[in-house]
């Protein structure tokens, strides 16, 4: 086992301090209660403000956060996500001629939170709040990937669709070593996707964008994406993670 | 400072700049031929607030922040000098530039729209004749919004410089006057011009003849010489002499007028609403002048070089997103904007809650400067979720307001309103706009319209641009909300509204 962090150590040992004082705490407070310099304080705080667990008052004191306290439920709201990925969802429309979904996963699948529509201003309907099976489309790919196979059965919707848990471990991996998923004909016949994780601050994935149309117009005879479209679903999802604050997704 | 990135290589075709200078920042964004957003930079600047009622722009730090974003969004794209076709403007609009012609330099800070320091003097005008005495001259009723009385309020304020207007040695612009004279050399050979859609909103244009109106210039005691010379929206001002050495600078327009022709509405009928801070509902009503009487106002929509104007009806709402940001920042409710949508969306209704935000009174169509705002229908059942639904219910309502107002003055009958800014990433907003209107609500592919427009009325002045048509070509359709309220649950909401914003009324007593 490797040796333990001592920055780590010192942003616990902080937070449990912030924890235990409600009204907060200036930072040569801090630093005092715990013997430590005020520069190392300062900065191990400011950290903490950055990914929210810790908040700074008007008086320019600090204390635990919200999102601190129910930090299981604490993800990136939704809403957060559309606005933030609004722009970029928009230009890969544009550049594929395919329409964009984004969408993070919910309880029992994946839930679509924007979509744009094929720009080829044909009828369409808006998607958002749809509820996707996780195992058989490229959005859930990507999202299981990074938290692990679903309990339960796994739905059949096509002769396409991955049901043995096994196989969809095995796709999953290969998910996470390529950073890109695909669907063809596995939740809607005749329907292919092309899905990449969107990450905050951290690396954490909170989101996955993708491509979805005719399977003709995605993959190629053999099944392959079509040229283009892998590095600019990518593209996309590395802008959006960029503007959460992801460093070097 | 900046943000975004490039999203392809530089094509052969080129690119346009636009360059959109807002109220709270500027944004340089870069198109491709397909209209496509390939660069964004963006850079907030500093609001001043000497006095209440009064806000300030430093017109320095804006010229600055033009300097540095546009060879940053350049660099995203991987684009030179040469790559650039053409460079187009779009601006906040009515706020006023003085500047000395000799230094570069501005003359005090610029008076930024939103500043009220001219209500007396508006006051006082108004006295003799009420406030809509110039409204067949100007299409604008006497208000602290545009930039007329504001230029009138600084020469008269500033010892010496009415003096020094008059001899030309001070020059007079709104935000695009400004960037376009320091674009194109600044002292050393400026082009002093400012566009129709601009010059619409100052009060001292004659709607007719496009030109400066003696009779307003008089009435609000401005000398010409400080004035810029109008020109079409679309028409190459002049070349740029630094920041992109040699490219055109090929349009100018109002920011609102700007997102009106980047939502490609050319014909009369077309109607679109920028949700911002505040919102702005524009409709195109082709050649004619189209006089209000339902508060709205009668503006230009754009030129084209070498062709007759286009006119506009516009119903402004004061009250917007910023209500939004009231209940982050005053009452701490959410901690983000888009948190309000996941808020409203903890209840099925708005709980019997109505929230008319008449913050500085209300705009179009009331303009009523006494309303203040109202929360009505609060029983201990309220939680803030049904706030969160009734300030979202609350811009959607003044939408039909303007809309209804529209219709009447046009005698058209609204089939679809194109919607852009930032709230419309606000879905449960635009399903609220397409259910109270009872029409679809129609977001484009490229939602940065401002910009776009700017972008698209310079490319056309190039010849980057074919027609109009080949723009009308490049509008996709992103997201379409259709009503889904029934008309009865409909019209009683409607009914409880209205008498929620007649409860606004008359609350300041003068």
């Amino acid at each position: 086992m490797p040796g333990s962090i001592q920055s780590i150590e010192r942003a616990a040992a902080l937070l449990k301090l912030m924890a235990r004082t409600p009204g907060g705490l200036g930072v040569v407070d801090a630093a005092n209660a715990l013997g430590l310099a005020k520069g190392t304080t300062h900065g191990i705080l400011r950290t903490l403000v950055g990914v929210g667990f810790v908040e700074q008052d008007p008086a320019g004191r600090y204390r635990a956060s919200a999102t601190l306290a129910d930090l299981a439920e604490a993800g990136l709201d939704a809403n957060e996500l559309r606005s933030r990925a609004v722009n970029w969802a928009d230009s890969l429309a544009s550049r594929t001629g395919e329409a964009v979904r984004i969408a993070t996963l919910t309880e029992g699948g994946v839930l679509v939170v924007h979509h744009v529509f094929r720009p080829d201003d044909s009828q369409q309907e808006m998607e958002v709040g749809d509820v996707l099976p996780a195992h058989a489309c490229a959005l859930g790919k990507v999202l299981l990937a990074s938290t692990g196979t679903p309990r339960g059965h796994l739905v059949r919707y096509t002769s396409r669709t991955i049901t043995q848990p096994l196989a969809l471990r095995r796709a999953l991996t290969a998910v996470r070593e390529q950073g890109w998923a695909l669907d063809v004909d596995e939740h809607v016949p005749g329907q292919a996707s092309i899905a990449a994780p969107v990450r905050d601050r951290g690396g954490l994935v909170v989101g996955a964008i993708d491509v979805h149309g005719a399977v003709d117009d995605l993959v190629d005879p053999r099944l392959r994406p079509r040229a283009g479209l892998v590095p600019a679903v990518r593209h996309a999802a590395r802008a959006i993670s960029r503007d959460l604050g992801a460093e070097s997704a | 400072m900046s943000r975004g990135q490039a999203t392809q290589a530089p094509g052969r075709d080129g690119f346009v700049v636009a360059i959109d200078q807002g109220t709270t920042s500027t944004r340089c964004i870069l198109f491709d031929h397909d209209g496509r957003l390939v660069a964004v930079t963006q850079r907030e600047h500093r609001q001043h607030y000497p006095r209440p009622g009064w806000v300030e722009h430093d017109a320095a730090e804006i010229w600055r922040s033009v300097e540095r974003l546009v060879p940053a969004a350049m660099a995203q794209a991987g684009a030179g000098p040469d790559d650039v076709v053409a460079i187009g403007i779009a601006n906040q609009r009515e706020t006023t530039v003085l500047w000395d012609r000799r230094t570069g330099e501005p003359v005090g800070r610029a008076v930024v729209w939103q500043d009220t320091r001219t209500s007396d003097l508006v006051d006082e005008m108004a006295a003799d004749g009420g406030a809509e005495k110039y409204v067949e001259r100007c299409g604008l009723p006497l208000a602290t919004y545009f930039s007329g009385p504001r230029l009138r309020w600084l020469l008269d304020a500033t010892p010496g410089l009415r003096w020094r207007a008059e001899r030309g040695e001070v020059l007079f612009g709104t935000i695009e006057s400004w960037l376009v004279w320091k674009l194109t050399g600044g002292p050393d050979g400026g082009v002093h011009v400012t566009d129709v859609t601009n010059a619409s909103r100052t009060m001292l244009m004659n709607l007719q003849t496009l030109d400066w109106d003696p009779a307003m210039l008089a009435a609000m005691d401005v000398p010409e010489a400080v004035l810029p010379e109008i020109r079409s929206s679309a028409e190459v001002y002049g070349r740029a002499r630094t920041v992109v050495p040699g490219a055109r600078i090929a349009a100018a327009l109002g920011d609102q007028q700007a997102a009106l022709f980047g939502q490609t509405c050319f014909s009369p009928g077309d109607a679109k609403c920028t949700y911002g801070t505040g919102s702005f509902l524009l409709m195109n009503t082709g050649r004619e002048i189209t006089r209000s009487s339902h508060g709205l106002l009668t503006t230009v929509a754009h030129r084209i070089d070498g062709e007759p104007a286009s006119y506009a009806l516009e119903g402004s709402i004061a009250v917007t997103g910023s209500l939004i940001q009231w209940l982050r920042d005053n009452l701490g409710l959410i901690s983000t904007a888009p948190e309000v949508e996941t808020l409203a969306r903890t209840v099925e209704d708005n709980g019997g809650c109505y929230f008319v935000p008449a913050f500085s009174g209300l705009f179009a169509p009331h303009w009523r400067s006494e309303a203040r705002g109202v929360i009505v229908g609060l029983t201990s059942y309220i939680t803030k979720g049904h706030l969160a639904r009734a300030a979202l219910e609350a811009t959607a309502w003044q939408t039909r307001e303007v809309v209804e107002a529209m219709d009447a003055d046009s005698g058209l009958r609204l089939a679809s309103l194109r919607v852009d800014g930032g709230m419309t990433s606000n879905n449960l907003l635009m399903q609220t706009v397409a259910d109270v209107l009872d029409a679809p609500v129609v977001r484009p592919m490229v939602s940065e319209t401002v910009s776009l427009g700017a972008a698209y009325a310079a490319g056309l002045a190039v010849g980057f641009w074919s027609d109009l048509d080949s723009l009308r070509r490049r509008w996709h359709r992103a997201a379409q909300w259709r009503p889904a309220m029934e008309p009865e649950q409909r019209q009683s909401e409607w009914e409880n509204w209205q008498e929620a914003v007649r409860r606004t009324f008359g609350w300041i007593r003068h």
